[in-house]
């Protein structure tokens, strides 16, 4: 039993459980970004009715990388959330915002619904570019002593963690387009395909950007870059072949793969992170290891989520199959 | 003036898990109360029971939803402002919370968006099935947070290792002492809260004579619960203290007001503690009762609260009071369950009377009595984190600085003021409105605008004739 590495096996559960976050609460919070320049009211209707039988679910992949994160790295998760305090306000007060809209702005009486839509979009804005930010902070490291963090309230605010944060909103807008593309007809999905281009341009833009600015930033990364490991480079070319497809399916008016290519690009994206940082989650001074849980607690865990998981993604893949489809607008969901 | 990082982190904490707490135990009765509904619809097909399950599974989508953003918030709150607390007891609260996740979170995620917009996608069996998971995932949900709380009051199956706690026997550290006792009250504490809710907005609607046949189904459903479980509470909180006095005697001291060890202690019905002179000022009470509940002796033995020292007392004043809260509103509960029996033997209990207009107001009752009861157990357990363990100030993060937990605390404050101030209106809105807007006509001007595709749609509106798109910028 002592062969087996559960911090590694725990390392990829955690780096899978993330993705899926990135990728299934990424289009509905994109949704979210989009609603202030969407045609008219109708189409917000639509939009917003493509993810609400989902959004709860897709946010509690967000819970697991918490308790998950607890459970087998613990360290990661007593130094990253006290360095990220504010930051992680501000994500928390996003996603009440928006979480609370999705009931309530049908609820409202009628001069009262455009509130909950600025609600929804401001808390989903709010929520992806405090993501965003988290992702530039790590990059940047953590200032610990003695397994806690001693750096200041304010140290994950810098130019590079908003460019980043920028990033993220790009990336889940264009996600969010992409999805509306394909979930929606007519005038909307008319306009998802207009902007969905700009988006995809945006986001090359700053990840060029954050290309040549990372290495700056983090001694690390540019020594992981810039020596011998030539398969990092494939990571990046992935990404770029993703969106060159991206923008081939929305000239021929295709209406799945510009989603499934833009998760394509964000899973490129994401390898290219880990690969860059491997094996230091608390950068700059402790890896998987040093930031592991007990052996029996991973153990115990790991049993639950061998079985347990499996049976969560079955029955996630069946509700996604009821609601299967293009959303129309008046046609309920009830 | 100092900002004190470690009051403002109480207070705050304090502040989101009671907004959080009243959220649950709301949920978790009514997400059974559903799936019954959708039981007995499927079961006998009469209408009126799917007129109840439509009308309050709109409820229950409000409520749940406010539940899922204040717990979110909840899940990370242990990681900013207890970081120490996080990273000394992860070994067993960190699988403890991520089997709640994946067992729990989920499985009411996925078949929540079923129940609340699938009933005209998957057939009536798999509605049901839907209603019943999420009823399930409440329970279990209930099951994994009270052991991780438990625990920390009654801690087991688990040593110190290097500054970090370390599982010896996971089977101890989750059915732990306390643990049984905390959640039968919990979950009795849950089916209370629906059913007063339920029993209190039926017997408005029978005042209006809104719904009546319906109407009068809930209320008598309710009121039988109440007549069971109300009591049943009362007992299963007496196991409860009886559990607590063995291993959290100071806790139980200041429940009962009891400073000094003595035999044959009164129960106060009124005292002022005053914890600087570690005495009471002026009491009321009744001669040797707390020593016959808590001993069952009249001259038993009561623990009193100066035998830990004073940086080691719980504040004595909140405990005492909110325990009184709760227990005198566990009291009011059974006489409005008996209430409600003797009205039925005699015949008038849809005769709206005084009895219908009092149930409305019972509503608020066992929201103040859970909050109650958690400042009760959570206030007692002070200063400890975890019972003899870990302290609060231990726990505490180490960077945090007054400053930043004042603006957090604010931040949440003005939050949560906006958005429950409007889920409570919209709240009273759905009841205001009543059972049946989806008749047509409902669509007037008001409150009540037709809302096609929201989960709190209104009922019978897939019928092609529903109007839809109308733009209401
Ligand atoms: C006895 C019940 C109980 C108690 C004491 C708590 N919760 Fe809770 N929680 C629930 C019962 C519940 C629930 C019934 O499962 C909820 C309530 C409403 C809901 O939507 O699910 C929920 C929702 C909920 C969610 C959102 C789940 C989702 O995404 O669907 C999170 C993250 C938490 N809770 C976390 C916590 C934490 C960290 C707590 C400790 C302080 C806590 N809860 C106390
Ligand atoms: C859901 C219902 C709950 C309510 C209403 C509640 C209420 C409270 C209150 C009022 C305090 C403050 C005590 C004081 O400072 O004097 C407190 C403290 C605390 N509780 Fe709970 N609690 C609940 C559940 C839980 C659960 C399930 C856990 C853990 C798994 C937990 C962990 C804590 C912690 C860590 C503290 C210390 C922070 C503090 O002092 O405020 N609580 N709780
Ligand atoms: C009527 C008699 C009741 C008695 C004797 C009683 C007894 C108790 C005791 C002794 C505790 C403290 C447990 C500890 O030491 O930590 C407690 C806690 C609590 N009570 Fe009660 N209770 C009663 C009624 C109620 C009612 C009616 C409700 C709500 C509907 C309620 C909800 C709670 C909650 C939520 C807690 C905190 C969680 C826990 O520790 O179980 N209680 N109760």
């Amino acid at each position: 039993m002592d062969m087996i590495d559960y911090t590694m096996i725990w390392a990829v559960i955690i780096a899978f459980g993330v993705i899926m976050y990135v990728l299934l609460d990424g289009f509905d919070l994109g949704v979210g970004i989009l609603y202030p320049f969407a045609p008219n009211e109708d189409s917000r209707d639509v939009m917003m009715n493509t993810v609400a039988p989902f959004w709860d679910g897709n946010e509690t992949w967000l819970v697991l990388g918490g308790a998950g994160l607890l459970g087998a790295f613990p360290l990661v998760y007593s130094v990253l959330l006290p360095a990220l305090y504010l930051g992680v306000f501000l994500l928390l007060a996003g996603l009440i915002f928006r979480g609370v809209a999705f009931e309530f702005r049908f609820k409202a009486a009628p001069a009262q619904k455009r509130y909950w839509s600025i609600s929804f979009a401001i808390g989903s804005a709010v929520a992806a570019l405090a993501q965003g930010i988290v992702v530039g902070a790590y990059i940047q490291g953590f200032e610990t002593e003695n397994f806690a963090y001693v750096g200041g309230a304010f140290d994950w605010l810098t130019p590079f963690s908003v460019l980043t944060g920028i990033g993220l909103v790009l990336g889940y807008a264009l996600l969010g387009s992409t999805w509306i593309i394909m979930k929606t007809e007519g005038e909307v999905q008319e306009w998802a395909y207009r902007i969905a281009p700009k988006l995809l341009a945006g986001v090359l833009g700053v990840f060029v950007i954050i290309s040549f600015w990372t290495p700056l930033v983090d001694e690390f990364v540019r020594d992981r870059w810039f020596s011998n490991l030539f398969v990092i480079w494939l990571l990046p070319a992935g990404a770029l072949g993703c969106a060159y497809l991206i923008l081939q399916a929305i000239n021929r008016r295709n209406e799945g793969i510009p989603f499934v290519a833009t998760m394509g690009l964000f899973v490129f994206t994401y390898l290219g992170l880990l690969a860059s940082k491997w094996p230091y989650v608390v950068p700059p001074d402790y890896t998987l290891y040093d930031a592991a849980s007990a052996r029996e607690s991973q153990a115990f865990l790991l049993i639950g989520v061998l079985f347990v998981v499996p049976v969560v993604l079955a029955y996630t893949a069946w509700t996604y199959w009821v609601f299967r489809g293009k959303v129309r607008l008046g046609e309920g969901y009830h | 003036m100092e900002l004190d990082p470690l009051l403002l982190s109480r207070i705050q904490f304090a502040f989101v898990v009671s907004f959080h707490a009243i959220f649950p135990v709301f949920t978790i009765g009514l997400a059974s109360y559903v799936a019954l509904l959708e039981g007995l619809h499927f079961k006998t097909g009469n209408p009126a029971w799917a007129k109840l399950s439509r009308f309050w599974t709109k409820v229950f989508a409000v409520a749940f939803g406010m539940g899922v953003v204040s717990g979110i918030v909840m899940s990370f709150q242990f990681g900013t402002n207890w970081s120490n607390f996080s990273q000394a007891s992860a070994n067993f609260l960190g699988p403890v919370l991520s089997y709640e996740v994946v067992t729990a979170f989920f499985l009411e995620a996925a078949f929540l968006g079923v129940l609340l917009f699938g009933r005209d996608k998957v057939p009536r069996g798999t509605h049901l099935f839907a209603a019943l998971m999420v009823a399930v995932g409440t329970f279990i949900s209930a099951f994994w947070i009270l052991a991780a709380n438990s625990w920390m009051h009654t801690p087991a199956g688990v040593e110190f290792q290097d500054g970090m706690l370390h599982v010896r026997s996971w089977t101890e550290a989750i059915f732990n002492p306390s643990f049984p006792y905390r959640f039968a009250h919990m979950a009795v504490a849950s089916f209370l809260t629906g059913s007063f809710v339920v029993a209190g907005v039926s017997a408005w609607y029978l005042l209006k004579g809104h719904m009546v046949e319906a109407n009068r189904k809930a209320l008598s459903m309710c009121l039988w619960m109440i007549l069971i479980l109300a009591p049943a509470q009362a007992v299963i909180g007496d196991f409860h203290g009886l559990n607590t006095l063995e291993y959290q005697p100071t806790k139980v001291a200041a429940m009962e007001g009891n400073w000094e060890r003595q035999a044959g202690a009164p129960l106060l019905l009124f005292a002022l503690p005053d914890q600087e002179a570690q005495t009471n000022r002026f009491e009321v009470g009744i001669p040797n009762l707390a020593s016959i509940i808590l001993t069952k002796s009249a001259d038993g033995v009561v623990p009193g609260i100066t035998e830990a020292a004073v940086d080691e007392q719980p504040p004595v004043a909140i405990v005492f009071w909110t325990f009184r809260i709760m227990v005198g509103l566990g009291f009011a509960m059974i006489a409005f369950g008996i209430w409600g029996l003797v009205l039925r033997l005699r015949g008038k209990l849809y005769r709206p009377g005084l009895f219908h207009r009092a149930l409305p107001l019972m509503i608020a009752a066992p929201f103040i009595a859970v909050v109650a009861g958690w400042f009760t157990t959570e206030s007692g357990r002070a200063p400890w984190l975890v019972y003899g363990m870990i302290s609060f100030s231990e726990g505490l993060t180490p960077s945090l600085s007054g400053a930043m937990a004042l603006t957090s605390l604010i931040g949440y404050m003005l939050v949560y003021a906006v958005v429950y101030t409007a889920g409570g209106y919209y709240m009273w809105q759905l009841v205001k409105g009543g059972m049946d807007d989806a008749e047509p006509g409902a669509d007037e001007v008001g409150a009540h605008p037709k809302r096609p595709m929201s989960a709190g749609g209104p009922i019978g509106d897939a019928s092609p004739a529903a109007p839809t798109g109308r733009d209401w910028t």
